[in-house]
């Protein structure tokens, strides 16, 4: 914790790194819990996040009882954190993460430093690229994400090309459909190296509606084209080479946190999550840094975020008012199994600090249908069962665990049913 | 265009553009002429971007005399011409008894070429220097003197120069046919003839072509090489600080990994020979092969995320020696084969065909204080744009790439006519989110720039 001596110099209160759903939800909760000086600092030339250029419904249902489009409910979060008097700071980028929430900033006006009590990361995710998933082939332009091409499409009105490819399966690359649509683009095909659809089956019909094959099951993409993108080849379920002429390749999902900030940082980083290790109140590892939205984890709805925020923001209120509650102590919770690929909170904090988080979030890597079991020291202390696939929301309660925590790791694994 | 120049140069490599510098430096008018619509579009596009000291280059070579006269020259000119240098140093490590044997050999060779303070490190001490290296390791050596610099600014920076000074660059510009007479070239392009009185054929992959066009039979036939390589992001640039090169054996080349100027840990290349002079593709059987043979070597790459992939050709020919030749008779000089040490040897490449010329005249004098390029530092390991007042901002959130950078260089005397060219010259998608968050604020950026534009609008909506 850190000490009201020490609070009584920095610049404000509380400075949140990342201006989307989590961080301005987060900050407008701050305002509203009576938080003195909060500050968002976004890097984009305008606050509000991803669901800027998600030109498409459904957003904002919970949160505002409307259902609202990716922009306008952007705009909505950032008029509500503005309403509450948070400063919104946009060019601004964080350089550095230093002990005791110091900031290095950079603007266009050059370097400066921001001193804050607490300091909360909400930098969220990005997709991950072409090279992450080693598709090999040449070098042509016409390679994007979902997300460049939301941002290309509904934030300037260009398309990149006419007739792209979507690599991968995911409720984004679904999205990336409907984005195609808005701006006359007609996807050639889905293409999936699983052998289904990562996403709910359910969904799968709305290829057929809109009249994109799938591809499942492929292997060795490789992207063909000498400056712009000619082709994509790839060998199909059935072992025959398949070659889809088109002009443009939609890299999609395997969210990966926006996490490069925490290098060289005083916050732990979970290798599992990509993310900052945060205990149950959302706190990490250097007391002044608190973490909420996809930066956490590889990724949820914006609504899920937007939530988050306003949970983790009690909480940091909470623990400014309090002067700091002595803790007795930080037990991990350690991931032992192979298909888990992250579970959080990483940490669990030893505290008679209400409010905390009370389910915790698993991912996987491959799909599991078995029994999942916390351990300390080998003795088993909570089990459920786990019948899941990777890219869903998995929740289980937290409470026996916490209840378990007498400093030593406790483990989480999954065995077989019996 | 009828003006007459004194040199022609055909191709704007890397070793094209450290010619036409020294030419125009020289006094020569120098016209510059590229096939492609930008410079460094063949074998100078990707490279391992390591300014080497030649230590390992056969001694008594045109080669190992051309990288040595290059690195001193690079070193003396680094400062002025603004080109960001870091100085690792590498080891050359052995990982098995066989590559343990060839060790005195190697050193032994470095003496020979100049490199006087290549010396054997013990086992011990290389893992307590770089403890990031794997500890199957059995031994190795150390070249001090080793460099990371940017392969294209380097390049760059020679061309703008030359152009600063008066040299004329041609972009588009394939030269299809020439003809000597009467002391004169007449070059016939595609974009129209070009005069010149000598003509130098730097044209790196398509060498012996050129060659077979103007003087109608050339020495030696190009066999690309193909080298893939896996760039890791800049985490994993804290596991290793040297140069970490692998012994060449008859077996395999060998892997090199090292950080790059721009942060990142660089794993590669491959050595594939093909016949196709165009075809840098990677294939995912390679790349996974790099990446597992990096994690070998260092195990903490592991963790390390991929950044990105690419391959360059190396203009490799049936001998393992530069084929530089000048048939003073038809003005024509050819500098073919730089196959693999064309970064390094560059300059000292320039000055040897200045040599190779003699007394040959120009119509001008040596520039006594020839102008400087003004091109911004792209290294993370020196001070960026993004510190200082009045940069408008950052547009490439992962390599911290100001708006100002983008206009300098969009308004710059050579502004790319493509996304690769902008990314070579500013970095600009070349990070660990290749292009999620700044695509669309570049698209607008280069609207009207690039000859196949990032996104089009579109009129209906």
């Amino acid at each position: 914790m850190v000490s009201t001596d020490q609070n009584q110099r920095k610049d404000v209160d509380v400075a949140i790194v990342g201006g989307g759903p989590s961080g301005l939800a987060l900050a407008a909760e701050l305002k509203r819990c009576g938080v003195g000086r909060v500050v968002v600092l976004e890097r984009e030339t305008s606050a509000g996040g991803v669901p800027r250029h998600c030109g498409h419904y459904p957003f904002g249902v919970r949160e505002y009882g409307r259902l609202l489009k990716g922009p306008e409910y952007a705009a909505r979060n950032v008029d509500e954190a503005v309403k509450y008097g948070v400063e919104i700071r946009t060019g601004t980028t964080v350089t550095q993460l230093h002990a005791g929430g110091r900031l290095s900033l950079t603007t266009a006006k050059g370097l400066e430093t921001l001193e804050a009590k607490r300091v909360v990361l909400c930098m969220g995710v990005r997709e991950s690229t072409r090279a992450q998933r080693f598709i090999g082939g040449d070098r042509a332009q016409g390679v994007i994400s979902t997300g460049a091409l939301q941002s290309l499409v509904y934030l300037k009105g260009m398309r990149p090309f006419r007739r792209p490819v979507i690599f991968g399966s995911e409720l984004v690359s679904f999205s990336a459909i409907e984005t195609c649509r808005h701006l006359g683009m007609r996807p050639a095909a889905m293409v999936e190296e699983l052998d289904r659809i990562v996403t709910h089956k359910i969904i799968q019909p709305y290829l057929a509606v809109r009249g994109v094959p799938l591809f499942a099951g492929v292997q060795n993409p490789k992207i063909i084209g000498s400056k712009t993108v000619e082709a994509l080849e790839f060998i199909d379920a059935a072992g025959v080479t398949q070659h889809i002429e088109t002009d443009g390749i939609i890299v999609s999902g395997r969210f990966r946190p926006e996490a490069a900030l925490l290098r060289r940082s005083p916050v732990e980083v979970d290798l599992g999550s990509g993310g900052p290790a945060i205990d149950q109140f959302g706190q990490c590892s250097d007391s002044a840094y608190y973490s909420a939205g996809n930066i956490l984890r590889p990724a949820e709805t914006s609504g899920w975020c937007w939530r988050e925020g306003v949970v983790t923001a009690k909480r940091i209120a909470d623990d400014l008012s309090s002067n700091g509650k002595p803790e007795t102590g930080v037990a991990r919770l350690v991931v032992t199994s192979p298909e888990i690929q992250f579970a959080l909170p990483q940490r669990l904090t030893r505290s008679d600090r209400s409010g905390g988080m009370d389910k915790m979030q698993i991912g996987l890597h491959e799909p599991v249908n078995g029994i999942l079991t916390a351990t300390v020291d080998d003795r088993p202390v909570w089990t459920s069962p786990l019948n899941a696939r990777p890219v869903r929301r998995i929740q289980r309660p937290l409470h026996d665990i916490l209840a378990a925590n007498d400093g030593r790791d406790v483990k989480l694994s999954i065995g077989p049913r019996r | 265009m009828n003006e007459l120049f004194d040199v022609a140069i055909i191709g704007a490599g890397v070793v094209g553009c450290a010619v036409a510098r020294r030419l125009t430096l020289n006094g020569a008018k120098v016209v510059v002429l590229e096939k492609a619509s930008d410079v460094l579009d063949g074998a100078s596009k990707g490279n391992s971007a390591i300014l080497h000291t030649g230590f390992d280059a056969p001694p008594g070579s045109l080669e190992q005399a051309c990288v040595a006269a290059g690195y001193k020259e690079y070193l003396s000119v680094a400062a002025d011409l603004k080109l960001p240098i870091l100085k690792s140093g590498a080891f050359v490590l052995a990982w098995d008894q066989e590559q343990l044997s060839q060790l005195p050999e190697l050193i032994a060779k470095a003496h020979k070429n100049g490199v006087g303070d290549v010396a054997l490190v013990d086992r011990e001490d290389i893992l307590k220097r770089e403890p990031g290296l794997s500890n199957t390791l059995v031994g190795g050596f150390e070249v001090p003197g080793e460099y990371l610099i940017d392969p294209w600014a380097s390049a760059h920076a020679y061309l703008l120069q030359a152009m600063a000074n008066g040299a004329i660059l041609r972009r588009d510009t394939e030269v299809l046919e020439g003809k000597f007479s009467n002391g004169h070239w007449t070059l016939e392009t595609s974009s129209g003839p070009i005069a010149a009185d000598l003509v130098i054929n730097c044209a790196g992959l398509y060498g012996d072509i050129v060659d077979e066009r103007c003087v109608g039979e050339t020495c030696f036939t190009v066999t690309p090489r193909k080298g893939q390589f896996v760039v890791f992001d800049k985490a994993a640039s804290d596991l290793v600080a040297s140069i970490i090169l692998p012994v060449p054996t008859k077996k395999t080349k060998g892997v090199v990994i090292c950080r790059t100027i721009f942060g990142n840990l660089l794993v590669g290349p491959t050595a594939e020979d093909q016949e196709s002079r165009t075809d840098a593709s990677t294939t995912r059987e390679a790349l996974q092969a790099l990446q597992a043979r990096g994690v070998e070597m260092v195990p903490g790459l592991d963790t390390c995320e991929v950044t990105a992939a690419y391959a360059g050709l190396r203009p490799a020919t049936e001998f393992p020696d530069y084929q530089i030749r000048s048939l003073t008779d038809q003005n024509y000089v050819c500098v073919g084969g730089i196959r693999s040490t064309g970064l390094s040897g560059a300059l000292g490449i320039a000055q040897h065909v200045v040599a190779l010329l003699g007394d040959q005249k120009f119509t001008g004098v040596p520039i006594a204080d020839p102008a400087l390029p003004d091109i911004d530092r792209l290294s993370d390991y020196h001070r960026r744009d993004w510190r200082n007042a009045g940069n408008g901002g950052i547009v490439c959130h992962c390599e911290l790439v100001t708006r100002r950078e983008i206009e300098n260089v969009m308004n710059g005397p050579m502004p790319p006519s493509s996304l690769q060219g902008l990314k070579r010259r500013t970095r600009v998608c070349m990070g660990r989110c290749q292009g999620f968050y700044c695509t669309a604020e570049l698209a607008t950026l280069t609207e009207g720039h690039f000859k196949v534009p990032m996104g089009v609008e579109h009129g209906e909506h």
